[in-house]
């Protein structure tokens, strides 16, 4: 039975027979769906990636007001052509470690203070000019200057010097950081000719294709670099990239066969879309997560008792039911999950009406609390604040909503009012994330989080290097903020992507949803 | 014949008149938008330093009256400016979008202008019996509903479970005639039926009007045939506001498809324009309103001339 299996796989592979008969004839053979997929998948890795062909992708979220400057990319759409023309240093790998890119070795001093970057050999710019250590130098400089726009500026804020030595590029930091080489995997951070200072927007990297035309907000294509330097990415000949913001008409066109993947598929709709012939759906974990924050030094969230009653008073399974349905994980009100390395998980908070009333009563809190909310500060927002409220309700504590328009909602209401809906898109390393929103002296404390300690530990655990002792020190940094922080975090969101059987070579991957937005460079068209 | 180029030549000038008072209202429009451009384009991920260093680069510090003249000067060389947001030339990627924004316009008043005003003689011919009926039942039920979801259901049929016509109607430069036919064959007709009934339904009015008139009453006496009646006698004298109703559907076919060209992933003026308002891109914004204020007042002075010259006694003012 099994030879019998393995050899319809691989005519699969072959393209010898389609994946719906073969899923077909497994089942006569009493093997479950699940299996089947597993060494089909197996079989077609095997079988090794096809080269050619054009591959499609639909993307939400890109604009015809975007920029093809790199270092002001805010979308999807504008991440996933990053990665077609450009590569920055390194990259996250699906195991929570770094994937070198342009970097081909790098290192560090005990004191984590200075990092050494050796620039790979061999590599060209599609333009024919040699990468060298100058130019990531000045893309760094770019990024990191002091007239920068770029998204990346905030997480280069830390070093005091950079230079290069022959083919090495050498960073000085202020303080010590182990994670340095995680930051700079940065979506931002394309190493471009001479950094980008000529013509920012050329579009001109080391990247597996070549920009051939660039219509924004609407369609991207991309052709092959013949002269790529690594041989295991970057299999279609062709890559074209529609954007296509519509929920609805984006899985249309998945569903008709006009395009091979797309992005985003919405909760509500993804289990109708997993049973569509032909499309499979891809739900995976992330460090993104749907947040209700409260101003802790802003009355009456001054109050230690009254954040705890309300973060007693949610219902955490019945957000990720209703709000994700079911495509997520619950949160423990800290901003970190096991998506995270280096990550121990706390002590599980509950619903408990009983312990929130009693909270409530200590707080000696009158009336109602006010809680803002907009469609845009996370899917589901008003719904999810409207769940809130019936469990507070159920603890005596009474939420009152606004809703606020999408319009101004990040400049007018984010990180200005004391208690709102928000969300995060969480970070490539724990150091990140806390030095984003929750250091003193973040721009981003969005909860007014300050806390002399945490920061002290945060600072301590930068400049460790023994894992087992930085795990204890973010576990502490974490219990802090479960307890005693502005966060009431009730979800973890997962990335759901779909992709037709057109395409083999999904595999699992860390940041972004997509494959970290590499599917397009690493999946390639089977038929 | 003078006194026709008179006419018309007033109507150009005071359509040019008009298009100068639009641009100080769309100026002023956008002065009092609430916020500001940087502040959008920054979004979530604004600090106090990377804004100051964006509203200084944008020229946002300047004064309003000095940017309004020197934005009207620039328009009289055909100069639109930069987009703030993305540093792009406004006049070019105007350019290709007016020109998508036309192309599947024109399709949609080509399908629909002469079915609408066909169905229109059909239901005065057949007036108050079944095929009148179903005619205005059928058309005024794809006005009711929303656009969007006439664009679902032909995404789902002739789309999904067909496969006749794509459901993404991306068109790019480098397309065939027949490649962008088709692809626009979708949106085209969603927004077919959407103006549909407004055009059918004021034929339908207009010619029922004349209808009344002795003139008609002799050519029936006559023994002419009914549809002969119409299309002959009836027709020419109600096409004053029949032509206007077309030129307004048609202004509503090149500035009113947001909608649409967002479900069709249709690269229009319309999606331009939401994406520019919505990060506060001013110039933009501007831009787009001012080319959507000339195509109104251009195809209303079109409506207008096309009747003063289809009616002789328009032409003879008392």
């Amino acid at each position: 039975m099994t030879d019998e299996l393995r050899y319809l796989s691989q005519q699969v592979a072959r393209q010898r027979l389609d994946r719906r008969s073969f899923l077909g004839r497994a089942g006569a053979l009493g093997v479950t769906a699940a299996t089947a997929n597993t060494l089909l998948s197996s079989a077609v890795m095997a079988q090794g990636a096809i080269k050619g062909g054009t591959l499609k992708v639909a993307v939400e979220g890109g604009s015809s007001s975007d920029s093809l400057d790199p270092a002001l990319v805010t979308n999807s759409t504008g991440t996933i052509v990053n990665r077609l023309w450009g590569e920055p240093l390194v990259e996250l790998d699906p195991e929570g470690g770094l994937d070198m890119r342009l970097a081909s070795e790098m290192s560090a001093t005990p004191d984590a203070k200075t990092w050494t970057f050796v620039i790979r050999d061999g590599v060209t710019f599609s333009n024919g000019k040699a990468l060298t250590a100058d130019d990531v130098l000045a893309t760094l400089e770019r990024h990191a200057g002091e007239d920068s726009k770029s998204g990346a500026l905030g997480i280069l804020s830390g070093i005091s010097s950079m230079r290069t030595e022959g083919n090495a590029f050498i960073i000085e930091l202020d303080g010590p950081n182990a994670d340095l080489p995680f930051l700079l995997s940065d979506y931002h951070l394309m190493i471009q000719p001479n950094g980008g200072k000529d013509d920012p927007t050329a579009m001109i990297g080391t990247g597996p294709y070549v920009v051939k035309s660039a219509e924004m907000g609407v369609r991207f294509v991309a052709e092959k670099n013949p002269n790529y330097w690594d041989p295991n990415i970057g299999h279609a000949a062709t890559i074209e990239v529609t954007v296509i913001n519509d929920d609805t008409a984006r899985v249309a066109a998945l569903q008709s066969g006009q395009v091979h993947m797309c992005t985003r598929v919405p909760p509500k709709v993804a289990s109708l879309v997993s049973r569509m012939p032909g499309v499979e759906v891809h739900s995976v974990p992330s460090a993104g997560h749907y947040v209700f924050i409260m101003h802790a030094n802003t009355a009456p969230f001054d109050n230690k008792d009254l954040r705890l009653a309300l973060k007693h008073a949610i219902n955490r399974e019945e957000m990720v039911d209703k709000i994700l349905f079911g495509n997520g994980s619950i949160g423990n009100d800290s901003p970190i999950n096991d998506a995270y390395p280096l990550y121990r998980a706390a002590e599980q908070r509950n619903y408990d009406p009983d312990k929130a009333a009693f909270h409530f009563k200590a707080s000696g809190h009158e009336g109602s609390v006010l809680l803002r909310t907009s469609d845009n500060s996370f899917p589901g927002a008003p719904d999810a604040s409207q769940l809130f409220q019936q469990s507070a309700k159920a603890a005596g504590i009474s939420l009152e909503i606004k809703r606020e328009p999408n319009d101004g909602y990040w400049s007018e209401v984010w990180n200005k009012q004391p208690f709102c809906t928000s969300y995060w898109s969480g970070r490539a390393t724990q150091d990140a994330m806390y030095s984003t929103a929750y250091l003193t002296s973040a721009d981003w404390n969005d909860t007014r989080f300050f806390n002399e300690q945490f920061d002290q530990l945060l600072f301590a655990a930068r400049a460790e290097l023994d894992d087992e002792k930085r795990t204890q020190m973010y576990f502490d940094m974490g219990e802090m903020v479960r307890d005693d922080g502005g966060l009431i975090c009730p979800m973890f969101n997962n990335f759901i992507d779909a992709t037709s059987d057109k395409v083999a070579g999904w595999g699992p991957s860390k940041g972004f949803g997509l494959m970290n937005m590499y599917a397009p460079v690493k999946m390639w068209v089977t038929g | 014949m003078s006194l026709v180029l008179k006419l018309i030549a007033q109507r150009v000038s005071l359509g040019i008149l008009l298009l100068f008072a639009v641009s100080i209202l769309i100026f002023v429009g956008t002065q009092i938008l609430p916020g500001d451009v940087a502040e959008s384009i920054l979004g979530q991920s604004a600090t106090p330093e990377n804004l100051a260093n964006l509203r200084e680069e944008l020229g946002l510090n300047e004064p309003a009256l000095s940017r309004y003249f020197s934005w009207l000067g620039g328009i009289f060389v055909g100069d639109l400016g930069t987009a703030l947001t993305s540093g792009t030339n406004i006049s070019e990627a105007i350019g290709a979008r007016l020109g998508n924004t036309l192309f599947l316009a024109m399709v949609a008043a080509f399908i629909s202008v002469p079915i609408a005003i066909l169905l229109g003689l059909l239901a005065v011919r057949y007036k108050d019996r079944w095929p009148d009926k179903l005619i205005s039942a059928t058309t005024l039920a794809s006005i009711s509903l929303p656009e969007f979801f006439i664009g679902y259901l032909l995404i789902l049929f002739f789309g999904v479970k067909l496969g006749w016509f794509p459901t993404v109607a991306t068109v790019f430069p480098e397309m065939t005639l027949g490649a962008r036919l088709n692809a626009v064959m979708l949106p085209a007709l969603t927004l077919t039926l959407v103006v549909l009934a407004h055009m059918m339904r004021m034929t339908r009015a207009a010619i029922l009007n004349v209808m009344q008139s002795a003139y008609i009453e002799t050519a029936e006496l006559k023994g002419l045939s009914s549809f002969k009646i119409i299309w002959k006698h009836a027709l020419p004298n109600a096409i004053s506001p029949v032509v206007n109703v077309v030129m307004l559907n048609l202004a509503y076919l090149i500035v009113g498809v947001v909608v649409v060209e967002v479900i069709f992933v249709y690269p229009g003026m319309g999606q331009y324009l939401v994406d520019h308002v919505s990060k506060r891109d001013v110039p933009v914004v501007q831009a787009c309103g001012l080319v959507f204020a000339a195509i109104y007042i251009g195809l209303n002075m079109l409506a207008d001339i096309l009747s003063i010259l289809s009616n002789p006694r328009l032409r003879h003012p008392k």
